[in-house]
């Protein structure tokens, strides 16, 4: 014993000669901020305050939740605290510590609701939000339908405009997201399906679900058809291969912060059951196996304080969970989006519908049933009715397995969110 | 002690093997069959029963009857050449396997500058006044596109890993064979044809062999030129693993891949079969 002692304390001199100054700067490991500039401003302008300093280290979800759950078995780990959405933190709440000793009084109650992850403890401190947006070059604006108001569009004006920017420019103008690293599954789970049913799941094969993909499939008809290939929006913006997109609101910006004269952001439209939106929550928590608590916790607080939710916004530019004043320097990104996301959010006929909720890991397998049946439908033209059932069959067995309730906005259930 | 010098030699390579291959290997075997901690077939049978499944199977084994044939031509054209040639031949060599020193995903980005809507092809096409605007090329609905240019930039990238084993191949060829048969009159051709591709069926099963099991693998090239539109069985099997976090069926796609590879490879050795007593 005294042997393996010895041994193990050398291996920790070790690993400590080797780290060096690096051990003492706790490990935020994160799932955001991921694009390389995001990364550098999130070390260089938020956490750089942070006394002693912060090795952020953003990855992929994949790895992220290999790595947290690798710690998680052996019992100890390296990872002070977490980053990530809503989604990617509601499968870790058993190696969550409980963060009920921080402030967050000044948080939304919603939002620290969610935080909680259904439990009595606070598993997650709400750190950043964000939503997906419409955003037009202003050259598009001419082909307007008359009589339409840019900030109150329905899905119908939505398609007539799209339809008269293809006619009169000779090409489809509109841009949607559907590349491998683009986020249309949102679109679908949190815009199109919710504006014409007033449900993610529980309507999925319904009539109104099957004119929901009809007018996709009318919309598409006036998008680029390199939509395949989009991740980020903002490129196609700026290139004007498209001259209209919905994208995330942090895959818009550049557009915005490099041409602050030629673009306008918009409220998504609105179906016959409202204007659907998707509000983006990401939060921060510390892993049972966290090698230094006190310090995790003053990490998770330090997040929460307004001037590093600015910096955190200007950085990654998702906005803060608190209220606060924004600064009248703030990127022409921040201020276009802001005023989108209040009218959005604000409309009388405002309909939010939340990220996926309760699936563990299976939130990949959700989303990628909204994913299979775009392309089913809509890429390889395969019948809609047909396509909904078999879907709705592979839906309805994914939410029985991770036994998950229904969200916002469909009606709450006991046990397993059902599908229609 | 010399009588156990080959096993010792041998020890290394096998521990290597048994430690970074069998090993997992197995672990993805068990995975492959296990669901919900019960041995069942359950992951097979979600894996066949996932719509894409056929498209991605067919697009695989679509791509390696075409990529194959084509490399293994123009693999003996430039052994043959090299073979022939008495001046520069190291030069030639050299610049004929640059594009193995490039990593796939490299070589399928250099592609897709090529293809791409903004690239250099469309770039040329509309500077030459041929084309009005840029065109997309590698769009969900030109499928066929996809699918050629995916074939040029593996015959880009990897026809000179068989060509290497086959100007080896050749090296080995004793010349009294050749010389003797253009001594009876045998053409060109002939002598390829019935002296140097017998002789050569060694080398052929190597190259064929490996690659061969590279086309079944076939994974970055595709995501960089196709991303969804044309999904493969590694695709597929990434896309189990780590978005849809669903290992056990990840596994099932693995094994699917392995089973082809080792039939393919005991086809190709029984095809190319050579009795020892023929051997030169």
């Amino acid at each position: 014993m005294t042997f393996n002692r010895l041994r193990s304390t050398a291996l920790v001199a070790g690993i400590l000669l080797m780290a060096g100054p690096a051990l003492a700067e706790p490990l935020f490991w994160s799932t955001q901020a991921k694009p390389v500039e995001e990364t550098q401003r999130m070390r260089e302008q938020v956490l750089a305050g942070f006394p002693g300093g912060v090795d952020y280290q953003p990855s992929d979800e994949g790895p992220w939740i290999t790595r947290i759950q690798a710690e998680a078995q052996a019992g100890r780990g390296t990872i002070a605290v977490l980053g990530g959405l809503h989604g990617d933190l509601s499968s870790l709440g058993a190696n969550l510590v409980d963060l009920s000793g921080i402030d967050v009084s000044a948080v939304g109650p919603a939002m620290v609701e969610l935080g909680r992850l259904g439990t009595t403890e606070q598993k997650y401190i709400p750190w950043m939000q964000a939503t997906y947006l419409m955003v037009a070059n202003k050259k598009a604006l001419p082909y307007l339908p008359a009589g339409a108001d840019i900030n109150a569009l329905s899905y119908d004006q939505f398609i007539a405009w799209t339809k008269a920017l293809a006619e009169g420019t000779g090409g489809p103008k509109f841009g949607f997201p559907a590349g491998p690293r683009g986020l249309k599954h949102r679109f679908f789970q949190g815009f199109l399906l919710p504006s014409y049913t007033g449900s993610t799941v529980t309507e999925f094969r319904s009539a109104e679900a099957e004119v929901a993909w009809n007018k996709f499939k009318e919309l598409w008809a006036y998008t680029n058809p390199a939509s395949t290939g989009y991740g980020f929006m903002q490129e196609q913006l700026l290139t004007e291969e498209v001259w209209v997109a919905f994208d995330h609101v942090a895959r818009i910006a550049d557009a915005f912060n490099q041409r602050p004269d030629d673009f306008v952001a918009f409220p998504a439209p609105a179906g016959p059951k409202g204007r659907a939106f998707m509000p983006v929550l990401a939060g921060i928590a510390v892993p049972t196996t966290a090698p230094d608590k006190a310090q995790a916790l003053a990490l998770v607080a330090f997040m929460l304080k307004p001037e590093t939710q600015i910096a955190t916004l200007r950085a990654t530019n998702f906005f803060p969970v608190i209220a606060t004043d924004m600064p009248a320097d703030m990127p022409p990104s921040v201020r276009a989006s802001a005023a989108a996301i209040a009218a959005m959010t604000g409309a009388a006929d405002a309909l939010p519908a939340l990220l996926p909720m309760g699936l563990g890991d299976k939130g990949g397998q959700f989303s990628q049933i909204y994913t299979d049946t775009f392309e089913r439908i809509v890429l390889n033209g395969q019948p809609v009715r047909a396509v909904l059932d078999e879907e709705a069959a592979v839906l309805r067995a994914l939410m029985i397995e991770a036994n998950a309730p229904c969200w916002a906005p469909d009606a709450a259930s006991d046990g397993p969110c059902p599908v229609k | 002690m010399p009588r156990m010098l080959p096993y010792l030699l041998l020890f290394p390579a096998t521990a290597f093997l048994i430690l970074f291959f069998l090993y997992p290997f197995t672990l993805v075997a068990i995975d492959s069959l296990r669901h919900d901690g019960v041995w069942s077939l359950e992951n097979f049978d979600r894996m066949a029963g996932h719509w894409k499944f056929g498209i991605t199977f067919r697009n695989t084994i679509l791509l390696a009857a075409v990529v194959v044939p084509l490399q293994l031509t123009l693999a003996l054209m430039m052994a043959s050449m090299v073979t022939r040639l008495v001046r520069a031949r190291g030069a030639v060599l050299y610049i004929f396997a640059i594009p193995l020193g490039i990593s796939d995903l490299a070589a399928g980005l250099v592609w897709l500058a090529i293809f791409e809507q903004s690239g250099f092809l469309n770039s040329a096409l509309t500077g030459l006044g041929i084309t009005e605007r840029p065109q997309l090329f590698l769009g969900y609905q030109s499928k066929g596109v996809i699918f050629a240019a995916i074939v040029l930039t593996e015959l880009w990238r990897a026809t000179a890993i068989m060509m290497v084993i086959l100007v080896a191949g050749m090296g080995l060829i004793p010349k009294e064979y050749g010389e003797a048969a253009e001594v009876f009159g045998a053409s060109r051709w002939q002598r390829f044809r019935r002296v140097t591709l017998p002789l050569l069926k060694p080398s052929l099963q190597t190259a064929l062999i490996l690659r061969v099991i590279m086309a079944f693998e076939v994974f970055a090239v595709v995501l960089a030129l196709g991303g969804t539109n044309l999904p493969v069985l590694m695709s597929e099997t990434y896309h189990w693993q780590f978005t849809m976090q669903e290992r056990g069926v990840a596994a099932a796609y693995a094994m699917v891949i392995l089973g082809i590879s080792v039939g393919f490879t005991v086809l190709i050795l029984r095809l190319l079969h050579v009795p020892k007593e023929a051997r030169p």
